[in-house]
């Protein structure tokens, strides 16, 4: 079973305090037969719902973005973290610091690009936005509720 | 109409500064155009056949007679003096040049307007009927919903890379004046039996190389969950719809190929499990929206009745108004087809006068239309011949609302890189020789819309008659189609036959009217006939 994962050497930019997982990461295949890995990765159009009964023993999900303009990656995101996912949630592939800031609110916590980012713009790129207009998997507090308090 | 608050404001600024930063680190080579594309797309900025485009949105086609000023400014201070209002109630300017994008987009800011998600495969500016607040026909306005949902999708994570852009219309009548049922998502607001108001939801219409009409996926979403019910309509999109082929990437293909039934399960099963994540606004939010949506100050006893002296006015008044709710009160509509004229341009000059008539005249307000012309909401009856002297001095009082006049054209060849075929020219000849023969008006009621290719901005299935630009050996060459409707009696228009050259359009398009005006019975408009006596007697009087 060959260990897709990136290197932890790979993840750029993290926002946990954990250790990295150091174990192979496998794919949804080979994650249905083998039932004790506990890093798996989503390819688009892979269904993020069939890891939901294996939460607890999963410590790493990657979602791979091979191209930015295939979307799927943030519905998984989110839909991992509304099923209660509390692990690593890592964007791996053509991840630009133009995405940033919506990976995080999908619940992205780890970043592993192609093309390491440019750590001036990924810090501008995050600090873009005062306010969110909409609930999503972040903590953020969507406008209508600042205004209705 | 609706305000910017901190929040609004913040937001829109933020993304001024976004912008200006990557267009300098365009402008310095530190991007490349293929970097830079998709953050210039996500700001409405397009490069075309010979300039920039910038499409600014216009939200649900409402403006201010302030922000029609600053779109007039724009148009002076960055492009040749004009621009151009679009079938998605938006404006764009065309000969935009990457330096002054930035400086544009703060000027709009200054406005509470903004280019945001009016390109790219994310939820676009999301439109209504230019008519709301002030028909006789509808239920409740239906911009307060609109606002809500514009809200809801701006700078949304989970929806700025679908597999397609994606289009919301939010309607309240029985009447539809924004052709819902062709968009992406159509909302119907209603009321059901127990009298409460809620949203019906039409998903996976569209034009394009395959129109469909989008089918009701629910009869009834109650407001507190409308806009949970949106996010699980998107889902179901973003995680299943093609991304395979460019061509098969919208919502109607999804909808399609899974079956209507099928797709409103999905959004179901989707819709009970959001329903507990908490995501849906206060109805505080709505009401806190409401109001400024508020009618004006209508006056009571007003004349219902205006000054008909002069036959030129007469006919204007028939044909370029709406009912109105408020007794002594009309819509005006200016139209932007002058005959030979290109439809939806406007000078800043004109630009200036429509809004300076909409401050004097309209409770400081009017609207885009998606026919690309302009509305002027609530104006007294009375005040009306003074309203159309000023219009014609100005060139702006073509009485040719749903004439076949009224030609929606989308930019085509002119502008436009992916076109096959000029649109504008086929335009102009066909206004003019209509209006050279006097038949307008004999014609009555008559919807013709031309595109220039197989994408149909142009609207050409939805035409009473629509006309498609096709590339036939390296010439441009023209289909004719017949029978499309975008309104409440909607249906997609066939093709005749094999296509016409540039004159031979024109000719068939007075070939088929000809024929309509020999077989019509009282009071059928060319829809009608058409779809009373079939195709087949007008493939004979074309080819026959
Ligand atoms: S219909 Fe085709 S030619 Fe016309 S604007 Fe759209 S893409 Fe361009």
């Amino acid at each position: 079973m060959a260990d897709l994962g990136t290197q932890g050497a790979a993840v750029q930019i993290r926002f946990r305090d954990d250790d990295l997982v150091d174990h192979a990461v496998v794919s949804m295949e080979d994650f249905a037969e083998q039932s004790n890995a506990n890093a798996v990765r989503i390819e688009p159009g892979e269904d993020a719902r069939a890891l939901i009964p294996h939460l607890d023993q999963i410590a790493l999900v990657e979602v791979n973005f091979p191209v930015f303009g295939d979307g799927r990656g943030y519905s998984a995101a989110r839909i991992l973290r509304e099923a209660g996912f509390a692990g690593e949630l890592r964007a791996v592939g053509d991840v630009l610091v133009d995405q940033l800031a919506i990976m995080r609110r999908c619940g992205f916590d780890a970043f592993a690009p192609d093309t390491p980012l440019d750590a001036a713009d990924v810090e501008t790129a995050l600090a873009t936005w005062p306010y969110d207009y909409q609930a999503a998997a972040d903590d953020a507090v969507p406008i209508w509720n600042l205004r209705h308090g | 109409m609706y305000q910017y608050d901190k929040y609004d404001q913040a937001m829109v600024d933020a993304r001024v500064a976004e912008f200006r930063e990557q267009a300098q680190r365009r402008l310095d080579g530190k991007l490349t155009e293929d970097q830079f594309k998709p953050l210039r797309l996500m700001n409405g900025l397009y490069l075309q056949l010979h300039a920039y485009m910038l499409r600014v949105a216009v939200p649900y086609g409402t403006l201010s007679s302030a922000q029609m000023h600053a779109l007039a400014d724009i148009a002076t201070k960055y492009d040749r003096g004009y621009g151009h209002f679009t079938t998605r109630q938006n404006i764009q300017y065309n000969w935009i040049k990457l330096e002054d994008a930035a400086d544009i987009l703060a000027d709009l800011a200054k406005v509470e307007m903004h280019a945001i998600q009016t390109s790219g495969n994310c939820i676009r500016n999301i439109s209504s009927d230019h008519f709301a607040g002030a028909s006789a026909d509808e239920l409740v306005d239906p911009r307060p919903y609109a606002e809500l949902l514009r809200q809801w999708s701006s700078f949304h994570p989970e929806f700025m890379y679908l597999p397609r852009k994606f289009k919301i219309a939010v309607i309240s009548s029985d009447t539809d004046r924004a052709a819902m049922r062709l968009h992406d998502i159509g909302i119907n607001i209603v009321k059901n039996d127990a009298g409460e108001i809620g949203a019906a939801f039409y998903v996976g219409g569209g034009m394009g190389r395959t129109p469909m009409i989008a089918p009701l996926i629910r009869e009834f979403v109650p407001l507190d969950q409308l806009v949970t019910y949106s996010e699980a309509c998107l889902r179901v999109y973003n995680r299943y719809g093609r991304r395979d082929n460019k061509y098969k990437a919208r919502i109607k293909i999804l909808v399609h190929e899974l079956g209507a039934e099928e797709y409103a399960r999905q959004v179901e099963e989707e819709f009970a499990h959001l329903l507990d994540q908490g995501i849906e606004p206060p109805l505080a939010e709505l009401e806190r929206i409401k109001p400024y949506f508020a009618d004006p100050a209508f006056e009571a006893g007003l004349p219902t009745q205006a000054d008909e002296s002069d036959p030129d006015f007469i006919t204007w008044a028939h044909n370029n108004t709406n009912p109105h709710k408020a007794p002594g009160y009309t819509s005006a509509v200016i139209s932007l087809k002058p005959v030979g004229g290109i439809p939806g341009d406007a000078t800043a000059e004109q630009m200036h006068l429509m809004a300076q008539l909409a401050k004097e005249y309209s409770f400081d307000e009017c609207r885009v239309m998606h026919t690309q012309n302009i509305v002027l909401p609530h104006v007294k009856i009375a005040d009306l011949p003074a309203l159309w002297r000023k219009l014609a001095d100005a060139g702006l009082a073509a009485p040719n609302l749903d004439t076949i006049e009224d030609i929606i054209a989308c930019p085509g060849l002119d502008y436009c890189s992916l076109a096959n075929a000029r649109s504008i020219p086929v335009s102009q000849q066909i206004s003019e020789r209509f209006a050279a023969r006097g038949r307008t008006h004999e014609l009555g009621q008559l919807k013709l819309k031309i595109s220039g290719c197989i994408n149909a901005c142009g609207h050409h299935h939805a035409g009473h008659i629509g006309i498609l630009g096709v590339d036939k050996k390296g010439t441009e060459n023209y289909q004719l189609l017949l029978g499309g409707s975008e309104a409440e009696d909607v249906s997609l228009a066939k093709i005749t036959g094999p296509g016409f050259d540039e004159p031979g359009i024109v000719d068939a398009v007075e070939t088929v009217t000809d024929l309509y005006i020999a077989e019509r019975q009282d009071g059928e408009r060319f829809l009608d006939t058409y779809r009373r006596i079939g195709m087949a007697p007008f493939k004979e009087a074309l080819y026959g």
